[in-house]
Formats: C-alpha cells, sequence, structure tokens
C-alpha cells in the first residue's frame, strides 16, 4: 500500500485523511458518500456534517432545579435584517422547546418533525410526549439520513428541553447529526461549546432556580461570544419553568434585558482586572 | 361467536347502533366498571345471544390489554376482538418506547381513535379501566361512536339501561374493594334479572397497585332478586359475595 492519504497525526496513523495546511482533515476517497465506510472505521460524510455545526453560532441550554433554560446566540449579519427572524429557539409542543445549531434551513426541517411527532403523540396517547421519548425519536429520524448515499445527514444538531407533564422532572436532551441522543445537566452546541461547557462546569445546576439560571446563561452566551471574529448578536432565551407555568416560553423582555445587563457588567469587571494585571 | 342459524338475520348484517335506533339493536350484555379507594372493579355477564339464541353462556367478556388494563366488550365480538388485538399490540410498543407501564388514558385513546375513525365500520361499545401510577384507578367509557368519557363508574351494553338509575343512586366514591365488588355483582345481577341478552355467569376482574385478579362467580351463585326459581347448590368457588 502506498502512503497515499496517509498521515501520522500525534503518532497515531490514520488512514484516508490528508491534512491540507492547518485546514481541517479530509478524507481521500472514503468520503464521497454516507453509505462508505473508511478503513478506520469512519463515516467522514457524519463527521463533516458535524464540522458544520462546529461552524455554527452556538446555542446551549441548562437542566436547574424547578425548570429548564434554552440560549442562542444568534449573530447579527446584517443591520438590515428584522431581529425577529432567523429564530433559534422554537416552541414544539405546551411544555417543549428546541434550540438550534447549524444549518439553519435542516435545522427547521427537525423543529417541524419534532413538532409533528408532539402532535401525533398527542393525538394518539392522549397526553404530552415525554421529553425522552422526543428526543430518541428525533435520534432516530437522523440516523436514517447516514445511511443512503442519495441523501445527506442533516447538518444541525438540536437540543431538547422541557418538563414532564406528570412529574414535573426537567430534561434537556442534546441530538446530533450522527443520530446519537444524550441527555444533559448541560448542554452546547456550535463554535463555542467547549468555552460555554467550561463555564457550565463552574455552576451548580442542581440547585439553580430558572431566574438564577436565565441570568447564568446569559453569562455564558456574552463570555463565550467573539467579539472579534463575529459582530454583533441577539440573545434568544426560552424557558420552561415555575414562573411559566410549565409551558414553554420566551422569557420575558424585562427579565431578558436585566440578565444581559448583569452579564455585561459582569464581563466589564473582567476586562478591567485585565488592564490592571498589565 | 354470533353462528347463523334459521330465523336469524344473515351472518354480517350489521346491527344499527342504539336501542332508540330504527331497526337497532345493541347486543346482549352488561358490562360495567367502577373505581374505588385503590383501583377498579371490572365486572360482566357471560352471554352471548344471537336473538333467542344463546351462542355462548360462558363468555369472556373481559381481554387484557396490558398488564394494569383491561377492557370491556359489548357489541360485535368480532369488531371488539379485532380492536382488542391492536390495541394489545400498539400499548406494547408503546411500553417499550417509553419504558414504563401504560398509563390508563393513553389506552382509551388508541381505542378511542380506533373507534372514532372506523365508527361507520364498526359495532363496538367499549368500557376501558385500569390502574397507572399517575392516576390511579381510572375508568373510561368509549360508547358506539367513538367517544371518550373518563367517568368514576359507567355501565355498558343492552342491560346497562336497567341499572342506569341504580348505580346512580348507589355509587358512592371511595369504597373499599370489597365493597366494591359486592356493588358490581349485585348491579350486574340486577341487569342480568331484566335483560333477557344478558345471563349466565358474572366475571370480576379487579386491578390496582399490586397487579390484577381475575374471579368468577359461577350462574348459579348469582344474585336473585325477582322470585327466579333458584338453582340446585353446587361445589364452593373461590369467589365470596357479600
Amino acid at each position: 500500500e502506498s502512503n497515499l492519504g496517509r498521515r501520522k497525526e500525534g503518532g497515531k496513523e490514520e488512514k484516508g485523511v490528508a491534512r491540507v495546511g492547518n485546514m481541517s482533515s479530509v478524507g481521500t476517497g472514503y468520503d464521497l458518500s454516507a453509505s462508505t465506510f473508511s478503513p478506520d472505521g469512519r463515516v467522514f460524510q457524519i463527521n463533516y456534517a458535524l464540522k458544520a455545526v462546529e461552524n455554527s453560532s452556538t446555542s446551549v441550554a441548562l437542566r436547574v432545579k424547578d425548570g429548564v433554560i434554552l440560549g442562542a446566540e444568534k449573530l447579527v449579519i446584517s443591520k438590515m435584517i428584522s431581529p425577529e427572524s432567523g429564530r433559534r429557539v422554537h416552541m414544539v409542543d405546551h411544555g417543549i422547546g428546541v434550540a438550534i445549531s447549524g444549518f439553519v434551513a435542516d435545522a427547521r426541517q427537525l423543529v417541524a418533525r419534532c413538532q409533528e411527532e408532539a402532535f401525533s403523540y398527542r393525538d394518539i396517547f392522549g397526553s404530552t410526549i415525554p421529553v425522552r421519548v422526543l428526543a430518541q425519536r428525533m435520534a432516530n429520524y437522523m440516523q436514517v439520513y447516514t445511511l443512503y448515499s442519495y441523501v445527506r445527514p442533516f447538518g444541525a444538531s438540536i437540543l431538547i428541553a422541557g418538563v414532564d407533564e406528570e412529574n414535573h422532572q426537567p430534561q434537556v436532551f442534546q441530538v446530533e447529526p450522527t443520530g446519537i441522543t444524550v441527555g444533559c445537566f448541560g448542554a452546547a452546541i456550535g463554535k463555542g461549546r467547549q468555552s460555554a461547557k467550561t463555564e457550565m462546569e463552574k455552576l451548580d445546576l442542581a440547585n439553580l432556580t430558572c431566574e438564577e439560571a436565565v441570568k447564568e446563561l446569559a453569562k455564558i452566551i456574552h463570555t463565550i461570544h467573539d467579539d472579534i471574529k463575529d459582530k454583533n448578536f441577539i440573545l434568544e432565551l426560552g424557558w420552561v419553568s415555575p414562573q411559566s407555568n410549565y409551558k414553554y416560553e420566551r422569557v420575558p423582555r424585562e427579565l431578558v434585558a436585566q440578565a444581559e445587563k448583569a452579564a455585561k457588567e459582569a464581563l466589564g469587571d473582567l476586562s478591567d482586572m485585565e488592564e490592571e494585571d498589565i | 361467536g354470533i353462528m347463523a342459524m334459521p330465523g336469524l338475520p344473515p351472518a354480517g348484517t350489521r346491527l344499527r347502533e342504539g336501542p332508540g335506533a330504527p331497526g337497532g339493536v345493541q347486543t346482549g350484555t352488561t358490562i360495567m366498571a367502577a373505581t374505588y379507594d385503590g383501583g377498579v372493579i371490572l365486572g360482566a355477564d357471560s352471554r352471548t345471544s344471537s336473538g333467542t339464541y344463546i351462542a355462548n353462556r360462558t363468555a369472556d367478556k373481559i381481554t387484557q390489554l396490558s398488564d394494569r388494563i383491561y377492557i370491556c366488550r359489548s357489541g360485535s365480538a368480532a369488531d371488539t376482538q379485532a380492536i382488542s388485538a391492536y390495541v394489545q399490540h400498539y400499548l406494547n410498543q408503546h411500553k417499550m418506547e417509553t419504558g414504563e407501564d401504560v398509563d390508563v388514558e393513553a389506552g382509551a385513546n388508541i381505542v378511542m381513535q380506533m373507534a372514532y375513525g372506523n365508527k361507520d365500520r364498526l359495532s363496538a361499545g367499549m368500557i376501558v379501566a385500569g390502574w397507572d401510577m399517575h392516576e390511579g384507578g381510572s375508568v373510561w367509557a368509549v360508547p358506539m361512536g367513538g367517544t371518550l368519557l373518563r367517568q368514576p363508574v359507567t355501565a355498558g351494553g343492552s342491560g346497562s339501561i336497567y341499572i342506569s338509575g341504580w348505580i346512580d343512586k348507589f355509587w358512592k366514591p371511595g369504597m373499599t374493594k370489597e365493597e366494591c365488588k359486592a356493588f358490581v355483582v349485585k348491579a350486574i345481577s340486577l341487569a342480568m334479572s331484566r335483560d333477557g341478552s344478558s345471563g349466565g355467569c358474572i366475571r370480576i376482574i379487579t386491578i390496582n397497585k399490586e397487579g390484577s385478579t381475575k374471579e368468577f362467580l359461577p350462574g348459579n351463585q348469582v344474585p336473585l332478586h325477582h322470585d327466579e326459581l333458584k338453582q340446585p347448590a353446587a361445589e364452593s368457588t373461590a369467589m365470596e359475595v357479600a
């Protein structure tokens, strides 16, 4: 076998992967369709789909003591665009919301599917779809698109958050283009997810109330937002909380404003500290 | 099942719904379900009749849909058996998907969807009852046409009309299991004594947190009310009646 297409990466040989300068890896020949495995057991199309999510703006979800909060960093690419358009956080059922990252067009289809699943569950069984059931159904749905060469995987991940009707148990699930769903206390997707997770890990989520969590989430998103690379952003927040009677709602404007103000002040303090050190 | 016999309507003739409908007759049955403190009691007679012919005098009109959900069936035996089979299947799938025991409301809803969606082709009056950890015991009536109505106590079948007033008068919430069982037995026996299409034995199912229990009251031990001839005594059975 020739060495074409082989590179050593940190001592580990990866077949079919070439690095072009510092850019992301490219599979040679095994990445043309989702129905092809690479010799080292990957389906590159799925990896690339995940990349699409990684390159998009961040969404975060928190599962706290008495509810769930969903937030998204909605980048403003032009002042001419109405700030209301390009929603990133949607209602899919009375007590369940969904935040999206990745290709917005793909994500819209996923949101629509969530709504259909929730509706049909209620139609057949007469009660609200449990969040874990919805998450598993969406994972199964997305997995189908990783099987065939004539479709491509979804270029979007979603965060499903809600409070189960019967036992008031808050739940957050992350669903990815791979077709995996995982239940979380804190979830983040998109370009700022690593920083967001670092911030989340500092919090005692199990003991936060929704009102406190709104402030924390605003702070997280303001922290991870890259002022240099990206321009302005709008913070979209939704929640299912005791204040909203365990129904999905956009967080009331006053609360969002307060949370953003507190977040900016906290970050302002930090940057002041940095200047002092210098 | 109902067999074709001389003098009977030809096999396959759809019996129209409701005693009031023109030319309509409800197929003979008395079924009922009642909630008590901690669960539900389901009861049914055991007579399947076609006209004056009793096709089956020991029929079992109560069918299991899942661990703690049962359904009382009246109307076309074929229709209700087919519906029961579908619902058992869907409830089993639902249990796999949720990882929990199915709520009675979910079972009742599926029955309703089948009854309403096929209302022009079915002749089925059903009562879904059981126990789940979210609501405790519950009773859901699904009469012909596909209404879904949750009630604390309900009765169905041709014999039910004779005991509606009695049930209204004598049912009370919070009965004990034994009180409720005696109530159901008495109600069904009263219906059996007036409705020619209801008779035979009484079957009783008790459903609660612990599970479900099936009991059987043989015909010669059914309480009598109107100078009916007493049946000769037979061996004792498992069921005691208050």
